[in-house]
């Protein structure tokens, strides 16, 4: 099969040198890895791509159906409008051409989760041509390297609904039966498919996880891989250096963007095996076991997959006139490479605001930013123990009622001194217990959580503890400087740890003398 | 062109139909005399010609994201031939999808 | 007084001025319906007799009689009525429905094993335009399955037979819509047209059929057979009563996106403005070899009427419609071959079970479709693949384009165009089932219009001899195409030619049809 994408021209795809990417050690010499994603995004609209009922995840089975989304003989689909304008805008974010006119196809395959036996998606006029991704690719030492992944197309389509496989194994293979749900049946998705420019699985990985945020940011979707509101299949081959391409395999199953690594990572390593001793890679679908950490054959390509693609004739063109593209590019959201700029500025390292872009707590920055937190400590505090416990509870952090402002209190809180950073802690989790009902400081006082640096107060209790441990005093007088530590422990634990660590040791000393 | 009994099948697998030897036999001569016929298309020099899928050039047909009533569950899986724990029900499904 | 030999727009005004009841004139159909035409007059919905027990004599128009209903929903427009409610025109005017057409409470079979006894979950806007509008459903009508045949002979249910000769076809797929006002059995009926199944029953069966303007009537709830060309319409014994019905049923809707917005042309106003001055355009292509010496006869007649009426005749080239049938016969198995897929077994209708998913397909679909419906699928299969796509599709797509471009071309000579609307008088049963490709040519002269979406409509223009039967006495069509949205036109000048010829589009001399 020769190498072409959907409109019939010739791939091309950049080299692992152009890229900066080492290649692959072989035992009979260097491999280049080359790999194309295909991504799928359900969108969140509010009803289907075709017909008005809801999307509504996890709702009862074929309950969100109607004679269009099952299928019934005789019903029509119509475009949701919002489906294209959140398509456009999604193109838009990744550099995308908006086609002037573009249409939409049937592609022709049997699969009882498919209720009509086609699929309306499109074929050779998308909505979106060659966009790119500038992705920031970690290299380890805490620095990254950026490269640049070209998009062929963002296209328009329709998910399909889903089987539940009955029988001893609960998957496919194995099943005696399936029993078929068709409330996801005809949810707006999008595909998104990168030119092969990657050359190695952490550019892969990079290019998943900005894809991630960036339709995140413009609020297209949640893009939960866990929920395959986002999902992402691969398609792997190798190749000598400045050799034409190699035939490919299409990596399925890949659940996670550590297993997309993963797989990519092994399916290079196979297919170099497999070369090297003389076999050749057949043109072949192959399932990731995640738990064996394996790909295998899922099913020859036969060369009789023919999907019959003609223009659907039920459906009529859609038109991106410039002023309609415009009025939707001013809806553009600040784009996550642009967050991760304005953040460095703010005096957030790179790590956490890639992490503070990736996990969504970009608007909590901002509020707790905008309520006079400093920059640097909001995000220590979102991407550090925030995170943390809102993790061990199981919770989001809207879930969990946190909000920007109290953030920026905690720090406040900290900053004059009557939070440490461990009450400060307590305190979270104090917030997180109210779910937001109360705010860091009403439970600072509920639970009486203040430390105690009134100079008075504290001298007092200070005076005490010189004066109960004679012995100690004596050593640290004596050059054993280490012995204070044992000092401050006894002030904590009369304070019931309230005390301001730093201003005991001050005290303490000067008591001392 | 003449489709062979070897066409046929081929094609009847795309069309999902099991067809008889008896069928694929009687199709074979029908649809090349049908074809036959309707190649004289190509005697037609529309090189340049757009094609027309739709008869009335109408563009942006299209709905407000609002949701409208599902069907009630029993309606839809009423006329299902097998339904199961509200789903609808195949035998094991060999081939993968898409 | 007959009830049923009345036309709807007489129905219509006796029951304004309440000298009859809806109830009444839905009796007087049930009464029809039970005596000729082969049903199981039990029960609410009453049905076909099983096709090795219909008997010659049965015309076999119905497959699903909705008596219960029909009854109901007339004495509802009694009551209303009564209580001074004003209702639409054509209220308490029974008609029939081509089962290609889904409406709640009767099963829809589309004349296929494959949708025997399914209830279809909602209502076609079509159906539901003409509940609103009042009009009573006597029931589902008989057809070539779905809707591919020239002859009803291809319904899975046994055929309908031609109330002129009960020993003839009454054209098709629409047969039994044709046949039902044909036979005196509605007076008014449905039928849907992809390449000329509502003209070509309504010529056969001395009766007005109109196909209009491409998007004009919904297709919303029509079981689609060709997505690009399907197109219902009405059927009925005169000019008026076509275009009062296709009234009630055109216009935009939100539910099928190839449905126009424009308000569609007012039908009824210039009905009775007459011709003089009009150009008729007699198309070259469309005429001559291939059609019978009784057809182009009638239509050598037709002419010489228009001229009679103050039209003018010019010839006008369709340079390209010669190729219009062997293009239909590739998009229209195309667009088939996937919108035929959805029968599978799984969600709706028969199924044969198997071992495997695949397998149940497989036999499903082998099983539920009749030889032309695969043949159909096969032919469509095979143009859309991969290899054949461009020479295939694609270059009858491109056709289409030109076919569409010669009308336009057309319409700057001629007001109109005509054309004997079938190359025959109805043929014999049976006659021509062996050799699909002679069934398809019976739609020579009704394709082109479809390709094109303009607007056509058939209505009789007198009687001619069978080439194997030369004392027979069997109906000819005439077909007026009118440029789109021009449906007004196509009605005026045929009322204008109905008005003159004084036809009375009823069977004579048939015992069959003679009960009434």
């Amino acid at each position: 099969m020769s190498a072409t994408t959907m409109s019939g021209e010739p791939i091309s795809a950049t080299t692992a040198a152009e890229h900066g990417v080492d290649l692959l050690q072989g035992d009979t010499g260097e491999w280049e890895l080359v790999v194309g994603l295909e991504v799928h995004v359900e969108l969140q609209t509010r009803t289907k791509m075709w017909c008005g009922c809801s999307t509504d995840f996890g709702a009862d089975p074929n309950t969100n159906v109607c004679p269009v989304c099952t299928g019934q003989p005789g019903a029509l689909p119509v475009v949701n409008e919002q489906a294209v304008r959140d398509a456009t805008l999604l193109g838009l974010a990744l550099n995308g051409e908006i086609a002037p006119i573009c249409r939409f196809h049937r592609k022709n395959y049997f699969y009882p989760d498919l209720a009509k036996n086609y699929q309306i998606s499109q074929y050779d006029v998308p909505l979106v041509n060659d966009g790119w991704l500038d992705v920031e690719v970690p290299t380890g030492d805490g620095q990254s390297v950026s490269r640049r992944v070209r998009i062929e197309r963002l296209h328009m389509e329709e998910d399909t609904g889903k089987s539940l496989h009955v029988g001893d194994t609960g998957r496919l293979h194995g099943a005696d039966r399936s029993l078929i749900d068709y409330n996801r049946c005809g949810i707006p998705l999008l595909e998104i498919v990168s030119r092969p420019d990657i050359h190695d699985a952490d550019t892969a990985q990079a290019y998943l996880r900005e894809l991630q945020s960036i339709v995140r940011a413009t609020g297209v979707s949640d893009a939960r891989m866990e929920e395959g509101s986002i999902r992402c299949d691969a398609n792997v081959s190798v190749r000598r250096p400045g050799d034409e391409l190699g035939t490919r395999t299409e990596i399925k199953n890949l659940n996670s963007i550590r297993s997309l690594g993963r797989a990519i990572a092994y399916e290079a390593q196979r297919q170099i095996g497999v070369i090297e001793d003389g076999g050749t890679i057949v043109m072949e679908t192959r399932h990731w076991d995640e738990g064996r950490g394996v790909t295998e054959t899922l099913r020859v390509k036969e060369s009789v997959t023919d999907y019959r693609y003609f223009p659907d004739p039920d459906l009529v063109e859609i038109t991106s006139p410039a002023e309609k593209v415009e009025a939707i590019r001013t809806l553009l959201p600040e784009l996550p490479a642009a967050s991760r700029a304005r953040l460095g500025e703010a005096g957030v390292t790179p790590e956490q605001a890639a992490a503070i872009i990736a996990t969504g707590l970009l608007p909590w920055f901002d509020d707790a930013v905008a309520a006079g937190a400093d920059g640097a400590a909001a995000a220590n505090w979102l991407v550090g123990d925030i995170a943390g416990q809102l993790s061990a509870e199981g919770l989001r952090i809207e879930a969990a009622g946190l909000t920007g402002a109290h953030v920026a209190e905690l720090i406040a809180l900290i900053e004059d001194g009557t939070l440490s950073t461990k009450l400060a802690k307590q305190v979270v989790a104090g917030v997180i217990d109210a779910r937001g009902a109360k705010g860091p400081a009403q439970v600072a006082e509920d639970q009486g959580l203040r430390q105690v640096s009134d100079e008075g107060e504290l001298r007092t209790i200070v005076e005490q503890v010189v004066a109960a441990n004679a012995d100690t005093v004596e050593a640290i007088r004596g050059g054993n400087d280490k012995a204070i530590g044992a000092l401050v422990g006894q002030v904590m634990k009369e304070t019931r740890g309230q005390a301001d660590p730093r201003k005991t040791n001050e005290l303490l000393r000067e008591v001392i003398g | 062109m003449a489709l062979s009994a070897d066409e046929v099948r081929h094609v009847a697998r795309l069309a999902r139909l099991a067809l008889t030897d008896a069928e694929v036999e009687a199709l074979a001569p029908q649809l090349s005399q049908i074809l036959a016929y309707a190649e004289q298309v190509g005697e037609v020099a529309a090189q340049d010609v757009e094609p027309t899928t739709h008869p009335f050039a109408l563009r942006d047909v299209s709905r407000p994201d609002e949701p409208q009533p599902s069907l009630p569950r029993e309606d839809v899986l009423a006329a299902a031939p097998h339904a199961e724990q509200d789903r609808f029900g195949v035998p094991r499904i060999v081939s993968e999808e898409g | 007084m007959v009830l049923t030999r009345l036309s709807a727009v007489e129905l219509a005004q006796k029951l304004r001025t309440k000298d009859v009841s809806a109830v009444e004139v839905v009796e007087a159909h049930l009464e029809r319906i039970a005596a000729i035409d082969g049903v199981v007059a039990d029960g609410d919905v009453w049905r076909a007799v099983p096709a090795d027990e219909l008997t010659s004599r049965d015309i076999h128009a119905y497959l699903h009689v909705t008596a219960a209903a029909a009854r109901e929903h007339a004495a509802d427009v009694d009551r209303r009525r009564a209580a001074g409610d004003d209702l639409g025109p054509l209220a308490g005017v029974p008609l029939a429905l081509k089962d290609v057409l889904t409406m709640r409470g009767a099963p829809t079979t589309v004349g296929s094993r494959m949708l025997e006894g399914w209830l279809p979950p909602y209502d076609a806007t079509v159906t539901e335009r003409l509940r609103a509008a009042d009009l009573v459903v006597l029931g589902k009508t008989n057809m070539d399955e779905f809707a591919m045949g020239s002859s009803t002979e291809n319904s899975a249910y046994g055929p309908t037979r031609n109330p002129w000769d009960l020993g003839r076809v009454p054209g098709g797929s629409s047969g039994g819509s044709a046949a039902a006002v044909a036979g005196l059995m509605a007076p008014l009926s449905i039928g849907t047209d992809t390449g000329g199944s509502i003209r070509q029953p309504a010529a056969l069966t001395g009766i007005v059929g109109a196909k209009p303007t491409y998007g004009t009537v919904s297709r919303y709830g029509l079981v689609a057979f060709a997505s690009s060309l399907d197109q219902a319409g009405p059927f009925a014994r005169t000019v008026e009563d076509a275009a009062h019905l296709q009234t009630l049923i055109h216009g935009h809707d939100p539910r099928d996106s190839t449905s126009i917005t424009d308000t569609p042309a007012d039908l009824l106003t210039t009905l009775r403005d007459g011709i003089d001055g009009l150009r008729i355009g007699v198309v070259t292509e469309l005429q001559g070899d291939g059609y019978e010496p009784g057809v182009r006869r009638v239509f050598e007649q037709a002419l010489e009427r228009f001229e009679r009426l103050g039209a003018k005749i010019v010839e006008v080239s369709l340079p390209h419609a010669g190729y219009g049938l062997p293009a239909y016969y590739l998009i229209a198995p195309s667009e088939a071959s996937s919108n035929l897929a959805r029968f599978d077994g799984v969600r709706y209708g028969l199924r044969v079970d198997a071992p495997t998913a695949e397998e149940m397909n497989a036999a499903t679909r082998a099983a539920g479709f009749g030889p032309e419906v695969k043949r159909r699928i096969m032919i469509g299969t095979h143009a859309l693949s991969s290899g054949y796509y461009d020479a295939y599709y694609l270059q009858a797509s491109k056709v289409r384009t030109l076919i569409a471009r010669d009308f336009a071309s057309a319409f700057e000579q001629a007001d109109v165009l005509v054309s004997p609307t079938s190359p025959t008088v109805a043929f014999g049963l049976g006659d021509k089932t062996a050799d699909p490709l002679a069934m398809y040519l019976n739609d020579v002269a009704t394709v082109p219009a479809s390709l094109a979406g303009t607007p056509a409509l058939s209505l009789p223009a007198g009687t001619a001899e069978a080439p194997d039967a030369p004392q027979a006495t069997l109906p000819v069509g005439l077909q007026i195409m009118a440029p789109l949205l021009r449906d007004d036109l196509m009605y005026r000048v045929g009322w204008a030619f109905e008005s003159d010829l004084g036809f009375t589009p009823i069977p004579a001399g048939d015992t069959a049809v003679e009960v009434a």
